[in-house]
């Protein structure tokens, strides 16, 4: 589609456009101004391609891994990679890594969701709620989020593996436990900015009550500057994650967890280095991802007010 | 005796998503030993304008200009550092708030020492004296205790005479001032300005006054230039605005409520759309 | 009486130590239909009194009384239905985020109106707004039109009594004319009552018929704005603002 094209030349007009006509017009030009300033900015291009090659292999890794990733072949143990059959090579019990690594994306991926559902939320909830309620409400929720920032990821998650059994799903718990207090310090803190602005004024004079005023018009203005530190706190949960999985609380063998793979790969490193390396490429690769899209979003979400 | 400032063809042009905004189209205009206001409301470019003689637009803003001369000295096309040396000696500038153009942990009179320091090869206790000269001349009493105090502490008044203080203490040739006196109180205008006034007078300056308050311009300059859409729609004395042809500043003046004179209902400016297109006005001398 | 009657009112901040008095004994009424200026410079207290009106603060004594009915310390619905306030600044006063659309509709939901897609465009049009404004976000439209949306959204209610806190003080001077043109003509047409808060002396002498002067907390005086007009001030700080206005130079001070 050229941007000579009328019918498409048309269409970006009505995007573009200064005076929609209708709610739903002025939502998807709201977006699409959006994603043409997103677009701009090649690094978080390159994130969000990448995040979006991950989401694809997760989905079909079924269809696109050359091998089960469970599968042992003792007779081809620790071939390098670039062999016959095994691209990026195969681990000590033979199976094959880039397989392995298929299958894995998609646990990184339900532990980077799990934690994304729980995590924010919580803190948006406690966050908003000791803003704008203020007084006791307000020291006593930030007092308990102290309590659950004073935690250490791993001691906690050790505490649950010892209480509750290893497992991925306890690994996600012990880390949006851990995760959530930032994210209630941050809606606090634009709470406390917006509270005092004259559309909220203005919407308590109409008769509104906290309910209304923190879902509908402090919670939209909270999104922004959550999503920016959610996404670039993805790397660090990832990791994380994945160092629970190197120390064996979370996902268990034979899984193909990355964590777990480099923690399975130590042993070979110095002779078989691709069995710990490869996983971690994956980690630090989308790690990486996650940080360029965080940055691209907070330039796009976070503009200075005015600046138009 | 040449000009103190030359400007000619002056455009400012912004990059935007949508297009280049042109925030300055073609302006001509000069400032000798006088006091030159230039009015105008918001998105006609007076702002940029000011700081455009400064060089203090960045990129991707541009600044395209015949020429801007200062004293007959081209300073558009100087390098940086040059530039750095005519910011503050050669030109300075006093802004709307002092609350947001004062640094707020430093002592009022650090700053004004600093001014100094930066153009003078002195001492500190040079610099001191000189910035306690510096402030009774602008009427602070208590010079010594003011200058250990920090900008929230001083009120608006005073912050924007410490403005002015601090902008003069290297003795420029030209002072621009852009909306020195909208953020404060009205009796506390008066007051501002008039300091402001003497030490240009005495000090043989030019001063570009920069307001969106047409009477107040016109009871402070000698000539005023009227802009629109980034031209100069009309140049004329002072005190002959009341005479002013042009209908934008006929119905600036005409949209006013007035207390002498009771309406029942202001007269609304029609914008003509012709006059976006029409030729800028010179402000030449 | 029908309008709003403030007897002996006192508002401070913070207790004991910290404590500020922003208003002192302000003692005024405004009569229905009636339009009242409040006029001050900053730290005057005059904002302070709308506040206090309002109910958004709580640390008042003294006597308020509007629509013939004396205030407590909360404010209900009808009060809320009969009492709006169009503010200062026509950047803040908006959601960033709620199209021009969707902050009327939601004050009509909220004061439990039921015609609202007619109500939306019918204010508008009162407003001066033509219907290419409805879906607009606040970014897209000028400081004049979103001051326009505020008074709309003042409107929705259909209220009796209009607070307004500086309300063109922000705006340009051509836009000013159009925002006091506006301001004039509703009251006209809905008969409602003004209570104006701002520190120029020339929009308030257009607007409103009586003003108090305020000074650090105290009203010094009241009088008609035609007795201002003709200078007959009893106050020296009175005329000291009319003349400030007027662009006089202070006698006092001679600076030099």
């Amino acid at each position: 589609m050229s941007a000579s094209d009328p019918t498409n030349q048309g269409l970006r007009a009505w995007l573009l456009t200064d005076t929609p006509t209708s709610r739903g017009h002025a939502r998807l030009a709201a977006w699409y101004q959006g994603w043409l300033s997103f677009r701009a900015n090649p690094m978080t291009m390159i994130g969000f391609v990448i995040l979006l090659i991950l989401v694809f292999i997760a989905a079909f890794a079924p269809w696109l891994a050359p091998h089960d990733p469970f599968a042992q072949d003792l007779a081809a143990r620790l071939q390098p990679p670039g062999s016959e059959n095994y691209i990026l090579g195969s681990d000590s019990l033979g199976r094959d890594i880039l397989s392995r690594l298929m299958y894995g994306s998609r646990i990184t991926l339900y532990i980077v969701t799990l934690v994304v559902i729980i995590a924010p939320v919580a803190g948006l909830l406690v966050g908003t709620i000791a803003g704008y309620a203020g007084g006791w409400a307000d020291v006593v929720l930030m007092r308990i989020t102290d309590i659950f920032l004073a935690f250490p990821r791993l001691v906690l998650a050790l505490a649950f593996v010892a209480a509750l059994g290893a497992g991925i799903e306890n690994a996600v718990l012990a880390i949006s436990l851990t995760a959530w207090p930032p994210y209630a310090r941050i809606s606090r803190a634009e709470t406390l900015t917006i509270r005092h602005s004259d559309f909220i004024h203005a919407v308590r004079l109409q008769g509104a009550g906290p309910l209304c005023i923190i879902t509908r018009h402090i919670w939209p203005l909270c999104i922004s500057s959550l999503v920016v530190r959610v996404t670039l706190d993805m790397a660090g949960i990832i990791l994380a994650a994945a160092g629970l999985g190197f120390l064996g609380l979370g996902a268990q063998p034979p899984s193909p967890e990355w964590g777990a793979m480099i923690s399975e790969g130590r042993r070979f490193i110095l002779d078989h280095w691709w069995v710990a390396t490869m996983p971690g490429l994956a980690i630090f690769t989308v790690s990486l991802a996650f940080n360029l899209l965080g940055d691209g979003l907070r330039d796009v979400l976070d503009p200075k007010e005015g600046s138009n | 005796m040449s000009n103190l400032l030359d400007v000619e063809n002056l455009w400012i042009k912004f990059p935007t998503r949508s297009g280049v905004c042109e925030a300055v189209r073609g302006i001509s205009f000069s400032l000798g030993r006088e006091r030159l206001g230039i009015v105008g409301e918001s998105g006609s470019g007076k702002s940029v304008t000011g700081r455009a003689i400064l060089r203090l637009i960045r990129p991707p803003g541009t600044v395209e200009a015949d020429r801007i001369d200062l004293e007959g000295r081209d300073i558009l096309r100087i390098p940086e550092l040059e530039m750095r040396e005519v910011r503050g000696q050669g030109i300075s500038m006093i802004m709307q708030d002092p609350k947001f153009s004062l640094n707020p942990v430093m002592r009022v009179g650090d700053q004004i020492s600093e001014a100094y320091l930066l153009h003078a090869d002195t001492s500190r206790a040079q610099a001191y004296a000189r910035s306690i000269e510096m402030l009774e001349a602008v009427s602070i009493r208590g010079p010594e205790r003011v200058y250990t105090m920090y900008p929230h502490e001083v009120s608006g008044g005073m912050g924007q005479r410490i403005m002015i203080a601090m902008m003069l203490i290297p003795d420029p040739k030209i002072l621009i001032a852009d909306e020195p006196t909208s953020s404060l109180d009205v009796s506390v205008r008066m007051q501002v300005l008039e300091i402001m006034d003497r030490l240009v007078r005495e000090r043989g300056m030019g001063l570009i006054f920069i307001s969106h308050d047409l009477h107040l311009v016109s009871r402070f300059c000698d000539r005023v230039l009227i802009m629109y859409g980034g031209k100069i729609l009309e140049s004329c004395r002072a005190d002959k605005l009341h005479e002013a042809r042009h209908p934008y500043t006929r119905g600036l003046l005409n949209s006013l409520p007035r207390l002498e004179a009771p309406r029942d209902r202001l007269d609304v400016l029609n914008r003509d759309p012709a006059w976006l297109d029409q030729p800028s006005v010179s402000g030449m001398l | 009486m029908n309008g709003i009657l403030i007897e002996n009112l006192n508002v401070w901040f913070s207790e004991g130590h910290d404590r500020v008095d922003a208003v002192n004994g302000a003692n005024f009424e405004v009569p229905a239909g009636g339009s009242f200026g409040l006029v001050g410079e900053s730290g005057s207290g005059k904002s302070t009194i709308l506040r206090a009106l309002t109910g958004m603060v709580k640390t008042w004594s003294g006597r308020m009384e509007m629509l013939g009915r004396e205030l407590g310390p909360t404010r209900d619905r009808s009060f809320y239905r009969a009492v709006q306030m169009v503010f200062q600044d026509p950047y803040g006063s908006l959601h960033p985020r709620h199209s021009v659309d969707r902050v009327i509709s939601e004050t009509l939901q909220l004061h439990g109106f039921s015609d609202i897609d007619n109500r939306v465009s019918g204010l508008l049009e009162d407003v001066g707004l033509g219907p290419e404004f409805r879906f607009r976000y606040p970014h897209q439209i000028s400081g004049g039109q979103r001051q326009r949306v505020s008074i709309a959204r003042a409107l929705a209610s259909e209220p009796e009594i209009l607070l307004l806190d500086e309300p063109t003080s922000a705006l340009d001077v051509s836009v000013q004319a159009e925002i006091l043109n506006l301001l004039t003509d509703l009251r006209k047409q809905r008969k409602l009552t003004y209570l104006m808060v701002t520190h120029d002396l020339t929009v308030v002498s257009h607007l409103c018929t009586d003003i108090a002067v305020m000074q650090l907390g105290k009203i010094v005086e009241i009088l008609s704005v035609e007795d201002m007009r003709a200078h007959k001030t009893s106050h020296p700080y009175t005329s000291h603002l009319l003349n400030s206005s007027l662009g006089r130079r202070r006698e006092a001070t001679e600076a030099g």
